[in-house]
């Protein structure tokens, strides 16, 4: 049973087609690596999954819902499928704890006491639990990237999409967040990831996808994809001869 | 003949400074109703509402505020409609401040950057919603200080209703000069109130712009 269906999706931005007919399929608490070159279309994969970019052929299906570009369909879907960005977008004009209480009040409509109580135990859970009334500008990047991972998981999604999530951070600043991230995989929420820390995707991920030219050119579990990639694109990817 | 202390030729200019007073609150309150009214015509409707905004804006910014007077004033006269000079004042820098405020909001909206919608669409919101409490209120802190730094220009631009004949602050230092013959005193009066108006406002939208950026950035 497929938690995530992804069947022969396709994109175009006007005349490129970025995405050329994918097919994956994510099983309840797997932890998925994408990886490839620059421009190979996995933000738009990602984005394609949460909604944020219409698709042009082929189908979505989460929980067995299927992905429609109405507005109610749309919102169904966002309740199940989180999504961590490169540049945090935490927004600015609200502390940390009104982050994480605002979609809850404004779209579940949970009381602003019980959303208030999920908010400082999902900081909690971060590690910010102190930093409740703390304004965006007056955290370090790794520190607002996890206020957006707690915002995301106080709406109890079934599975997370990050979108290299640790990108725009110094690097003294990764590793506090990808320790986040590998406790949620621990815990098993199924993550869908986009990212560059190859030795994080060896050591936590259930599988590895190799984007390439807007098609999966070479899936696998990671001991196999990083051990012995048998295309010529994956191995000049990975610096390997 | 009469003579006119600098005290009588002050007193009159004041009481015609009220209506140059009511008249800016007028611009500006009504201005800024039917401005907020484009606005969500330009960016919240259809291709028809976008194009209707976007020509009106056009229209306002493209040609002199006094030509709008005129036609106000004359073009209802056509119709055989007698429109009163503080009506055609009132109406033509209603529309006119209209046009110029959606234009200073629509950039203040549109300077929210994308990841902002796009986080607030990620979280569920439709967009009624990401406007109410995402949007909007960030773009708040923009729009205000060349808001009430906009509303100068409204103050200044009542000035020109004196020529269509409505009587306040300018129109008042003409009629007082005619029964003064003192231009030099009476103008400089007027100057200076208008001033004295004015200079706060500008002072403000400074200090604002000042206290909102520093907020923006640390709170
Ligand atoms: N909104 C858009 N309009 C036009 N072209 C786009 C748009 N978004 C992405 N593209 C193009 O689609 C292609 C794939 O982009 P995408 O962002 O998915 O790549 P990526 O694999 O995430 O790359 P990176 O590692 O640099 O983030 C690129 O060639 C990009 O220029
Ligand atoms: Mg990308």
């Amino acid at each position: 049973m497929s938690l995530i269906e992804i069947t022969d999706v396709r994109k175009s931005f006007g005349q490129t087609e970025v995405l050329k007919g994918i097919d994956l399929d994510v099983k309840p608490g797997e932890v998925i690596a994408v990886i490839g070159k620059s421009g190979s279309g996995k933000s738009t994969l990602l984005r394609c999954i949460n909604g944020l970019e219409t698709i042009d052929g082929g189908s979505i299906s989460v929980a067995g819902a299927q992905l429609l570009p109405d507005e109610a369909h749309l919102k169904a879907l966002r309740l199940k499928v989180g999504m961590i960005f490169q540049q945090f977008n935490l927004f600015p004009h609200l502390t940390a704890g009104g982050n994480v209480i605002l979609s809850q009040t404004v779209v579940k409509k949970t009381p602003k006491r019980e959303a208030e109580a999920m908010a400082r135990k999902m900081l909690e859970r971060v590690g910010l639990a102190e930093k409740f009334d703390a304004y965006p500008d007056e955290l370090s990047g790794g520190q607002q990237q996890r206020v957006a991972i707690a915002r995301a998981l106080a709406m109890q999604p079934i599975a997370l999409l990050c979108d290299e999530v640790t990108s725009a951070l110094d690097p003294e600043l990764v590793a506090e967040v990808l320790a986040v991230v590998r406790e949620l995989a621990a815990e098993g929420m199924t993550l869908l990831m986009v990212t560059h820390e190859m030795k994080f995707a060896r050591d936590v991920c259930s599988r590895v996808v190799f984007m390439h030219q807007g098609r999966v050119h070479e899936i696998g579990r990671p001991e196999e994809v990083f051990a012995r990639p048998k295309t010529p694109e994956l191995r000049q990817f990975l610096g390997v001869q | 003949m009469i003579e006119f202390t600098i005290w009588d030729i002050l007193r009159n200019l004041l009481l015609a400074a009220r209506w140059t007073v009511v008249l800016s609150l007028v611009s500006f309150l009504g201005g800024g109703i039917v401005g907020a009214l484009l606005l969500f015509l330009r960016i919240g409707g259809n291709r028809l509402s976008t194009a209707f905004t976007k020509y009106y804006v056009e229209f306002f910014q493209g040609t002199p505020l006094l030509m709008q007077l005129f036609l106000a004033f004359f073009g209802l006269g056509l119709f055989g409609i007698n429109v009163p000079a503080w009506l055609a004042a009132g109406i033509a820098l209603i529309l006119w401040t209209a046009a110029f405020l959606t234009e200073i909001w629509r950039g203040s909206v549109e300077s929210v950057v994308r990841g902002q919608w796009e986080a607030s669409a990620s979280l569920g919101m439709g967009y009624v919603q990401q406007m109410r409490y995402v949007i909007l209120p960030q773009a708040l802190t923009v729009a205000i200080p060349p808001t009430v730094g906009f509303s100068v220009q409204v103050v200044k631009g009542t000035a020109l209703t004196s020529i269509i004949g409505f009587v306040e602050l300018s129109k008042a230092g003409t009629v007082v000069t005619n029964a003064t013959f003192q231009p030099f005193t009476v103008y400089g009066l007027v100057a200076l109130i208008y001033f004295a108006l004015c200079w706060p406002l500008s002072k403000s939208s400074q200090i604002l712009e000042r206290k909102l950026n520093v907020a923006h950035r640390n709170h």
